[in-house]
């Protein structure tokens, strides 16, 4: 636990430090660093922790990124557009989830996968609010690519060392060990006192509202959205597979998984761009035969007594192992 | 009366729809796995079917067979080597490793044939009946679809494979304790309903243009019929497909058919919150 604080701190110094001794490129890259570490640490509460194999994350940088886009045209400052949409996500995850989490399993992975089509159909068709396929225009911030790049890294970095703490508190405190408990067995943890309902939607809704403020920084970023970015499908995938890279559930897991997952593509696939996909692909596949615990699963040995920290190769049978699915009868 | 037109739209449509979900129910009711794959092997069944055409003047439904062989062969293989192994495993894993086997599909189709829509134009006229008109090609495939069901629903009844299909969906434990081998079972599984998506990419090229842009939206168009029929049987797929394809046409009618789509997974959504069985809501011993 400590340890994984002080190799934290070490990371995030090096990364505060790039912009003054790199240059634009390497601005650029750390940006993206740590834009997907903030994603992966949130995902991780809801995926590793609490152990539900949530797809949306796309949906929630998307509606981030409209919702900032919308209120920075409307006037609003440029960092008051990022709080709102944050909240706009959070409050959003908060109601889905109380839908959404009252599925299991593969019912789950695919009502969260559909939240994203249907946001991307909703921003598509209604034009009068999105622009439709044409997409938004957003101020660019004035001061020249250099300064802009740099204050964009320094905000997702801020991001990126909130979601940290927050997994931190979250891995410290009851709320954790509660979703812990979920993984293991949900009927189990709701007979012994875990408040089931209200431990998911919490982790559901913290799991959600950074994507919201990653997005709205992102669209500020580029600016530019248009649904088929905003909503991508491949961004749903890539940023569990990050976390599966590191070792979900821990607090480090998805930092290795995200840096290490964004230098390899950024050193090796860029170079390959018509077979992008297909070496995502590969990679996926050779993860999940070669890799189940993750890197951190590979170089600590599981008799660490400080993380419970299941790797999913020992992931307990809750998920989809049972051969009947939730409502299903028998 | 042009509800007369719509709802005969709709039921043509919905043949399609459950052929292409009903290989993929089976898959998930049976394995408890998700198929991403299942979008783009429809796609490659589609493809293949056109080459056939351009390039040999192989008509559509003499190709169905062979094409459908082809992608029985892929799917057993991909079942065997590799989806066996995790079975097993939690949700995410399962379909962490379809979906990334489709992106290697998706990222080769598009490398072998590009992403430009093709369709194999038969012009066989158009039916009309009364008020109604309907292309042929789309009748052909209307038929073949539901027979293409039909016969999946013989072959789960009656042959013992099928049977045996049917005894590990209902408990996989169970029916291993009477001899049957799970993961040969498990390969015949996803094996049909691979050769199910090429033999309805067959029948689709026919009707739509083909590209590989489709494949992810017919994948959402499987969940969504999955969970309106419920998992794993053959009529609650046919429901399903018959449903979604006269909700399709009747909201695209009323709303725009930008609109028909959405309202679809808003359907399915709303469903899965309620009632996660699904219409028929009971699992099937067909």
């Amino acid at each position: 636990m400590n340890r994984s604080l002080v190799l934290f701190a070490v990371f995030a110094l090096v990364l505060a430090l790039l912009p003054w001794v790199g240059d634009n490129h390497v601005v650029q890259q750390a940006s993206f660093v740590c834009l997907f570490c903030a994603l992966a640490l949130s995902w991780n509460i809801i995926g590793g922790y609490a152990g539900y194999p949530s797809f949306a994350t796309a949906a929630f940088v998307g509606l981030g990124s409209y919702a900032g886009a919308l209120l920075q045209n409307a006037g609003w400052p440029m960092v008051a557009a990022w709080v709102g949409a944050t909240v706009v996500t959070g409050a959003f995850a908060a109601l889905l989830g109380w839908g959404l989490l009252r599925m299991k399993g593969h019912y789950f992975a695919v009502g969260s996968i559909s939240i994203v089509e249907v946001l991307r159909l909703v921003a598509s068709s209604w034009s009068g609010l999105t622009g439709g396929g044409e997409g938004l225009n957003l101020p660019i911030l004035p001061g020249g690519p250099a300064f802009a790049g740099r204050v964009f890294f320094y905000a997702l970095f801020a991001v990126m060392v909130i979601a940290f703490a927050m997994t931190v508190l979250v891995h410290r405190s009851r709320l954790g060990f509660g979703l812990q408990c979920i993984q293991q067995n949900e009927d189990a943890a709701d007979m012994v006192g875990v408040d089931v309902v209200r431990y998911k939607t919490i982790g559901f809704t913290l799991s959600a509202f950074l994507c919201g403020t990653v997005g709205a920084i992102s669209a500020s970023w580029t600016a530019y959205i248009a649904p088929t970015d905003a909503f991508s499908i491949l961004m749903t995938l890539k940023v569990p597979v990050m976390v599966l890279l590191g070792g979900p559930g821990t607090l480090l897991g998805p930092v290795v998984g995200a840096t290490s997952f964004v230098l390899i593509e950024q050193t090796v696939w860029s170079r390959f761009l018509d077979y992008n996909q297909a070496a995502l692909g590969i990679v996926v596949v050779l993860l999940i035969f070669f890799l189940p615990g993750g890197l951190l699963g590979r170089l600590r040995r599981p008799s660490r007594k400080t993380a419970p920290a299941p790797a999913p190769s020992s992931a307990p049978a809750a998920l989809g192992r049972q051969p009947t699915p939730q409502g299903e009868g028998s | 009366m042009v509800y007369l037109q719509v709802l005969v739209n709709g039921l043509t449509l919905g043949a399609l729809y459950a052929c292409l979900a009903v290989g993929f129910s089976l898959v998930w009711g049976v394995l408890n796995v998700i198929n991403m794959l299942h979008g783009s092997m429809i796609i490659l069944g589609g493809y293949l079917t056109y080459f056939a055409w351009l390039h040999w003047q192989v008509h559509p439904l003499v190709a169905l067979l062979p094409v459908s062989a082809l992608l029985f062969a892929l799917g057993w293989a991909l079942q065997a080597g590799m989806v066996n192994r995790l079975v097993q495993r939690p949700v995410l894993t399962t379909l962490t490793l379809t979906f990334g086997l489709d992106l290697i599909l998706y990222n080769a189709m598009n490398v072998l044939f590009d992403a430009t829509p093709r369709r194999v134009t038969l012009d066989l006229g158009t039916l009309v009946l009364g008020d109604v008109v309907i292309a042929w090609d789309r009748v052909v495939a209307f038929a073949l679809a539901l027979a293409l069901t039909a016969l999946l629903y013989g072959v789960m009844r009656s042959s013992r494979a099928g049977r045996a299909i049917v005894a590990v969906r209902m408990d996989r434990d169970a029916a291993a304790l009477m001899g049957i081998r799970i993961n040969r079972i498990y390969a015949a599984t996803f094996a049909i309903g691979a050769g199910l998506a090429g033999a309805c990419g067959a029948l689709m090229a026919m009707v739509f243009p083909v590209t590989t842009n489709l494949s992810g939206l017919l994948l959402g168009k499987a969940f969504v019929v999955c969970v309106i029929g419920g998992l794993g049987t053959v009529p609650g797929a046919l429901v399903g497909g018959m449903a979604l394809g006269l909700i399709e046409s009747l909201s695209g009618h009323w709303f725009g058919p930008q609109n028909a789509v959405l309202i679809g997974f808003v359907l399915m959504l709303g469903l899965l919150m309620t009632r996660p069985t699904g219409l028929l809501g009971r699992r099937g011993y067909e």
